[in-house]
Order: structure tokens, then C-alpha cells, then sequence
């Protein structure tokens, strides 16, 4: 399965999600006004990965911004990691959040309450 | 007496205004207003905390008058450009801001937002987080991209109630005001 790699932009984050080790990364900020037609691809590389995952799955999700458009979506990335988790590969989340960034500890805490996938929050110290 | 938005317009740009703008509301506007603030932020040496809030506060402010800004009838438009918008950053205190958006909506839409605003502003910081993961689970995006919860999320940020107001225009428009404080 081939990789994604995206660089980031002032509006989308840097992607990079990794079939052969089962490491995904999405780091910078989310804002686009149509959140839609970003993560759609994103959603089903994941489809096609949880045919092929490997034994364990990481996810860093490193973001400084993003809005509620978003949001959705990066719920429905982590619905499809709640499968794969269910299905043969064992899922973590790796939630980052700044120093103080009480907002971003908060929103990552939504998200585990939501999904069934084991989340683990780090604070970056500067 | 009709409202006079030229005469809103400049009541709004009293104080320490950081940003003011009005006209088309389109994508690259919005990323060229959160450059300008984003540095402007930067340059006046508040917390990260409070920079991050009102950052937050204008991505969803600008794409809530992006997604739900509607064409009118010239003869409600006047000289105004389409997708017209009002955009006022005002610093009121060191750390302390307000973020006012203002646009055109028909009658019809007032009960709505009125409805959804005053329900916002009734709820506690528990409710107001309750309210946002039920929409966050439970809505789906519109073809736009809007999710329902731009608002939700504004007054979850700023902790602050939403002030509004509907001003009437031509028969059938009004002219909707928003404030929202960050501290």
C-alpha cells in the first residue's frame, strides 16, 4: 500500500500515514473552511489499511489549530481506527497538546470519551 | 427608522481597533485576516493562551459568516459587495478582546438563530461540552462544510455569554450583529 504524505499549509496539516510500519502522523493546523474533501482521502486509505494493518498502530496527532469543520472529520479518522482497533491491530492515539493549551488537552479528552480507542495525552514542554 | 450600516460600521471602529473589514467574505480573505492578526497578536506580546482563544474565536467567527452568508436582492444589497460581511477586532484591555461579526439575514432565519444562541448562552461549561459532543457524534457536515457547532465551540472557548442583535433593514432583512468577548 502506497504511503500518504501531504505537506502541511497555513490552512491543513502535514499528513504522513504509513502502511508498512502502521505509524500515522497528522501535525500543524486543520482550518479549512471545507474540512470535507481533505480527510475523505484520508478516510479511505484507512479502509484499505485495516485489510492490511500491521500488529500495532500509532497515531500522532499533533495539531496547533482546528476548527469545528474538523472536527467531524477527524472524528471519522477516528472511527475508522476504532474498527481497526476492534479488527486485528492494536490502536493507540497519541493526543499532543502545547504547554497550557487547556483547550486542546480538552478537545483530545472529547474524543476519548467518544471513541474506543486508547489515547494517551502529551504535553509539549517548550 | 431603518439601520444605517456605514453609521454601525463606524461606531464599531472607536477603541483600539485591531482589524476592520467589511465586504466580500471569501476563502482568501479569511487567510489573509488570520496572517495580519495572527502577527499583530504576536507583536503586542499576549499570553499564548489568549492568542490561541481569539485565533480560534476568528476561524470560526470568519467561517460562520463564510458558510451562512446568503445573496440578496439588490434592492436589500444597495451598494453593498456580494457575500457582504462586517468583521471589528476590537482590543479592549491588554489580553482582553472582542470579536465582532455582523451580516444579512432574512426574518425567516431570526427564531433559528435566536433559538440556538439563547439556548447556548442558558447552559453551564458542562452543558455547553455535552451540547458540543452530542452535535460532534450525532450531525453531519453540509455540503458546505458548516457543522452546527461554530457557535457551540465559540462559547466554549471564551467562557463569555454571546451578545446579539437583529436590526431591521428593508422589509423581510435584518441585519445581524454578534459580539463575542475573549478574556
Amino acid at each position: 500500500m502506497e504511503p500518504i504524505i501531504i505537506d502541511g499549509t497555513a490552512k491543513t496539516p502535514t499528513v504522513k500515514f504509513d502502511a508498512s510500519t502502521g505509524v500515522m502522523e497528522i501535525k500543524g493546523r486543520s482550518i479549512p473552511e471545507n474540512s470535507i474533501e481533505f480527510y475523505k482521502p484520508l478516510v479511505d486509505w484507512l479502509d484499505e489499511y485495516s485489510n492490511s494493518s500491521v500488529e500495532k498502530t500509532m497515531v500522532n496527532v499533533q495539531l496547533e489549530y482546528f476548527n469545528t469543520s474538523s472536527s467531524k472529520c477527524i472524528l471519522d479518522v477516528f472511527k475508522k481506527l476504532e474498527a481497526i482497533n476492534k479488527g486485528g491491530s492494536e490502536v493507540l492515539i497519541n493526543w499532543y497538546y502545547e504547554e497550557d493549551d487547556e483547550d486542546m488537552l480538552e478537545a483530545g479528552e472529547d474524543y476519548e470519551s467518544i471513541i474506543r480507542v486508547p489515547f494517551k495525552m502529551i504535553e509539549i514542554v517548550e | 427608522m431603518s439601520f444605517d450600516i456605514n453609521e454601525y460600521y463606524k461606531q464599531l471602529n472607536e477603541g483600539e481597533v485591531l482589524l476592520a473589514y467589511k465586504g466580500s467574505i471569501t476563502s482568501d480573505l479569511i487567510s489573509n485576516v488570520l496572517e495580519v492578526v495572527e502577527e499583530k497578536l504576536e507583536d503586542l506580546s499576549e499570553t499564548s493562551k489568549i492568542r490561541k482563544k481569539v485565533y480560534n474565536v476568528l476561524v470560526e467567527s470568519l467561517q460562520n459568516l463564510y458558510h451562512h452568508i446568503d445573496d440578496f436582492p439588490d434592492a436589500v444589497k444597495g451598494d453593498m459587495e456580494s457575500k457582504f460581511g462586517v468583521l471589528v477586532i476590537t482590543r479592549i484591555d491588554p489580553n482582553v478582546y472582542r470579536i465582532t461579526t455582523g451580516n444579512i439575514v432574512t426574518s425567516g432565519k431570526i427564531k433559528f438563530l435566536k433559538d440556538k444562541i439563547d439556548k447556548i448562552n442558558s447552559l453551564s461549561k458542562e452543558e455547553l461540552k455535552d451540547m458540543y459532543k452530542f452535535i460532534l457524534n450525532h450531525q453531519k457536515l453540509s455540503a458546505k462544510g458548516g457543522g452546527g457547532l461554530g457557535l457551540v465551540d465559540i462559547a466554549r472557548k471564551t467562557g463569555n455569554k454571546l451578545d446579539y442583535s437583529f436590526e431591521s433593514m428593508t422589509s423581510g432583512y435584518y441585519f445581524f450583529n454578534l459580539d463575542v468577548k475573549i478574556s
